[in-house]
């Protein structure tokens, strides 16, 4: 097909409406390789190395979903959306499935037709503060002047929260997250508030980080997610169990290093249904035996993959808190695997 | 009269005194000074101003430059070596330079190819910009497109060969026709062409072999500096004719013609680029089944094109315009035809007079290209904005990134406003 793409747009022939009649992961089976929606550059979430690699925590929930269907980490076609385009490009059918730090809202999983596959991390809106200001609460932040970006939905919730504690401030308007550094830098604000996870890989970029402090104080649910097409629920499965599945290997202390091993058999049933040496979930999903197998050994567990790109020992250095595991006082629960 | 007294003076001067030099403050560079820079008190006021304006830019830009660390990893790198001094921190460049030039997805053991593509342009455009040179070098001009396209997309020859066969077809079929009847010739051209195409269609996929010498890379890979250049010059070149068919028809007499120009250029002018480039990437993917969707670049390049050929055509009406009218009614007693009128009295005369309005588009066009960034293509200002500033080595540098970028468009923009130039004094045959 590629081959006659330049003629196919010369002739204009070639362009006959072939419906995509075939479940996604026929698709993808077919294909060989999996589309997958990713932001164009994200600290941390998504952005490609100095070689061209894609790298982060977004990308790597890619990298298992092609593991699981595929038996290859590296069979992905890494599809880069902005903000404007993700919800077309994944609507249109050009990718599989979307890993973009995309919030999980009533209106885009009903109105728009999609399905949130789960949460792979889960954030909030927070505020940053220099130290030198002597703040330790987001509540004594009376009269400040606030950086903010237009148009977000963080607006919104500045202005709730600002109201319902019954203080006031005075909003910076700003346009992207590069903007707002400087802005916060140069000293035209006393706070800058967006997502946490946005804050902490700021404050990463800072000279002199330790200069400045996170609020605790977290004032909206930003619960991220992968997201597939609304309808296909085979592949929405897929997708859906994949994710399960990394998050359960840690439950289990399932990591790449000890995986080759597990794989052999163990005295717990429940590695052994995910790990495909007892039971056919594979095939209830229409994969191999070890699609599980194959997607834990691709980037590790959840656990693996959270410090390799945004833990605590990365510069983005973002702690667990609510992404660790259930058993842990996080929110992270795999249903069972049975 | 001297003789009489010759003997009552004791000293007579026999030549002039030679004359004094000027003094110090009347000469060389000093007088220059005292003329330009402190002729009078407002003008020393404002000397001393600039000269202390010049002096705190500098101060600042310099020690920024000449500080600038080269050779490491990351910014944190940077700001451990600088210890707080002020310094730039280029080694972005030095680490990412491919990435800017080439995007990120363009295999780096081929970047010779669109580099030998980049240098051969400049010998295809030669010919066409300066037309001193022996006209036989226009048929390297002409089969460059097809070099190009192999070159920097690679894959099978035979797309390329095809394409060319396509357009000689038609060429010969519409020398064959054009003799009987104008619209005869063109569309029996048009229709050869698309002939050729189509059953090259179905006979490439035969022929190609199965690892074509030139590896083939898909236009996703395509990035950074490079797809700014293809962009420009592809839409440049392809706007230039369609902006003169435009303009002529808008022109036209006949009212068919007339109000399909009037529409596009009406329409296309009406809507900003930005929009077209949505329409380009997000609407038209709704329209094509996901695995016979038209190659997202070639999208972008239809509808820049549409854009940059409107304008241009407007540009080329105001030429049209301005010639006398005398000049349509010579042609016309000469006993031309249309077609002849307009190739040898009405355009040379009309294109020259549009030639600055041309480049203005040209050069707004080029810079336009990186509009594509918003719809996730990493050009030049993609990959500053998108990967390298959101990888944790980069993530907040931003001078050096965007001065590079700067410099880079500079270069070329002044070039083709230099050539500009040159070409109005070349063709300024009017008598002044």
């Amino acid at each position: 097909m590629k081959k006659s793409v330049f003629f196919g747009a010369l002739t204009v022939a070639g362009i006959a409406a072939t419906a995509a009649a075939a479940g996604t992961l026929d698709d993808v089976k077919a294909r060989g390789k999996l589309n997958c929606g990713v932001t164009t550059g994200l600290a941390g979430f998504a952005a490609p190395d100095a070689n061209g690699e894609w790298k982060g925590f977004d990308v790597d929930v890619c990298r298992a979903v092609a593991a699981a269907v595929l038996g290859d980490p590296t069979a992905v076609e890494f599809v880069p959306t902005t903000g404007k385009t993700r919800f077309t490009a994944l609507a249109s059918g050009e990718i599989d499935l979307l890993a973009r730090n995309t919030t999980w809202t009533f209106s885009r999983d009903v109105d728009l037709k999609f399905d949130f596959v789960g949460v792979n991390y889960y954030d909030g809106q927070g505020f940053m503060v220099p130290k030198a200001l002597g703040v330790s609460s987001a509540k004594e932040l009376d009269g400040a002047t606030v950086c903010i970006q237009t148009g977000t939905t963080t607006e919104l919730n500045l202005a709730d929260f600002f109201r319902a504690n019954n203080i006031s401030y005075e909003p910076v308007p700003i346009e992207t997250n590069a903007e707002a550094q400087q802005q916060y830098l140069a000293g035209a604000c006393d706070v800058y508030t967006t997502d946490a996870s946005g804050l902490a890989a700021t404050r990463a970029t800072f000279e002199d980080p330790s200069a400045h402090a996170l609020l605790p104080e977290i004032i909206s649910k930003e619960p991220l997610g992968p997201l597939v097409r609304h309808g296909d629920n085979d592949w929405g499965d897929v997708a859906r169990w994949t994710l399960n599945a990394l998050i359960a290997a840690e439950e289990y202390g399932i990591t790449s290093a000890n995986i080759a091993e597990l794989a052999q058999g163990t005295n717990n049933p429940e590695v052994n249904r995910i790990l495909g040496t007892e039971g056919t979930l594979g095939e209830m999903l229409g994969l191999s035996a070890d699609w599980a197998n194959n997607a834990i050994s691709a980037g590790g567990n959840y656990g693996e993959i959270f410090a390799r790109n945004i833990g605590e020992s990365t510069p983005i250095g973002l702690a667990r808190g609510l992404n660790a595991q259930w058993t842990n006082g996080g929110l992270l629960y795999s249903p069972p695997f049975r | 009269m001297s003789d009489t007294h010759a003997e009552s003076v004791a000293f007579v001067r026999t030549e002039p005194v030679p004359s004094a030099p000027p003094p110090f403050q009347a000469t060389g560079p000093v007088k220059w000074i005292r003329e330009n820079l402190f002729a009078n008190v407002p003008n020393t006021i404002l000397t001393l101003v600039a000269l202390y304006a010049i002096y705190v830019v500098l101060s600042a830009i310099l020690p920024w430059i000449v500080n600038g660390i080269w050779n490491t990893d990351s910014l944190a790198e940077c700001r451990e070596i600088l210890q707080g001094a002020t310094g730039a921190c280029f080694s972005v460049l030095t680490e990412r330079w491919h990435q800017l030039l080439f995007g990120f997805t363009y295999p780096s053991e081929l970047y010779w190819r669109p580099t030998l593509a980049f240098v051969l342009l400049f010998f295809a455009a030669a010919p066409v910009l300066f037309f001193d040179l022996p006209r036989k070098l226009l048929i390297f001009t002409a089969l460059y497109p097809f070099i190009a396209y192999y070159l920097i997309w690679g894959g099978t020859i035979w797309v390329p060969i095809f394409a060319l066969l396509g357009f000689a077809g038609g060429y010969l079929t519409y020398a064959r026709f054009v003799t009987q009847s104008f619209a005869k010739g063109f569309f029996g051209g048009i229709a050869a062409a698309f002939l050729i195409w189509t059953l090259a269609g179905y006979i490439t996929p035969l022929l190609a072999a199965e690892n074509p010498a030139m590896a083939a890379v898909p236009s996703r890979d395509m990035g950074g500096f490079m797809l700014n250049m293809m962009l420009g010059v592809i839409c440049v070149s392809l706007s230039l004719p369609i902006g003169i068919a435009l303009a002529l028809g808008r022109q036209s007499s006949m009212p068919l013609i007339k109000l399909v120009c009037v529409v596009f250029i009406e329409f296309v002018r009406g809507v900003p680029l930005i929009t077209l480039l949505f329409v380009a990437s997000v609407v038209l993917a709704y329209f094509f089944p996901p695995e016979a969707s038209i190659d997202l670049i070639l999208r972008v390049i239809i509808m820049i094109t549409m854009f940059s050929s409107a304008y241009i055509a407007e540009v080329i009406r105001g030429g049209l315009a301005a010639l006398p009218k005398g000049q349509y009614e010579a042609a016309d007693s000469l006993g031309l035809d249309y077609p002849q009128a307009m190739r040898l009295i009405i355009l040379p005369q009309a294109l020259k007079i549009s030639i600055p309005g041309i480049v203005n588009v040209a050069v707004g066009l080029f810079k336009d290209t990186t509009l594509v960034s918003v719809i996730s293509m990493f050009d030049l200002v993609g990959m500053i904005r998108g990967p390298i500033l959101a990888s944790t080595e980069w993530n907040g540098v931003y001078w050096e990134l965007f001065m590079f970028a700067a410099l880079l468009f500079f270069v070329v923009c002044y070039g083709i406003s230099q050539y500009s130039q040159w070409l109005e004094r070349r063709l300024a045959t009017d008598h002044r």
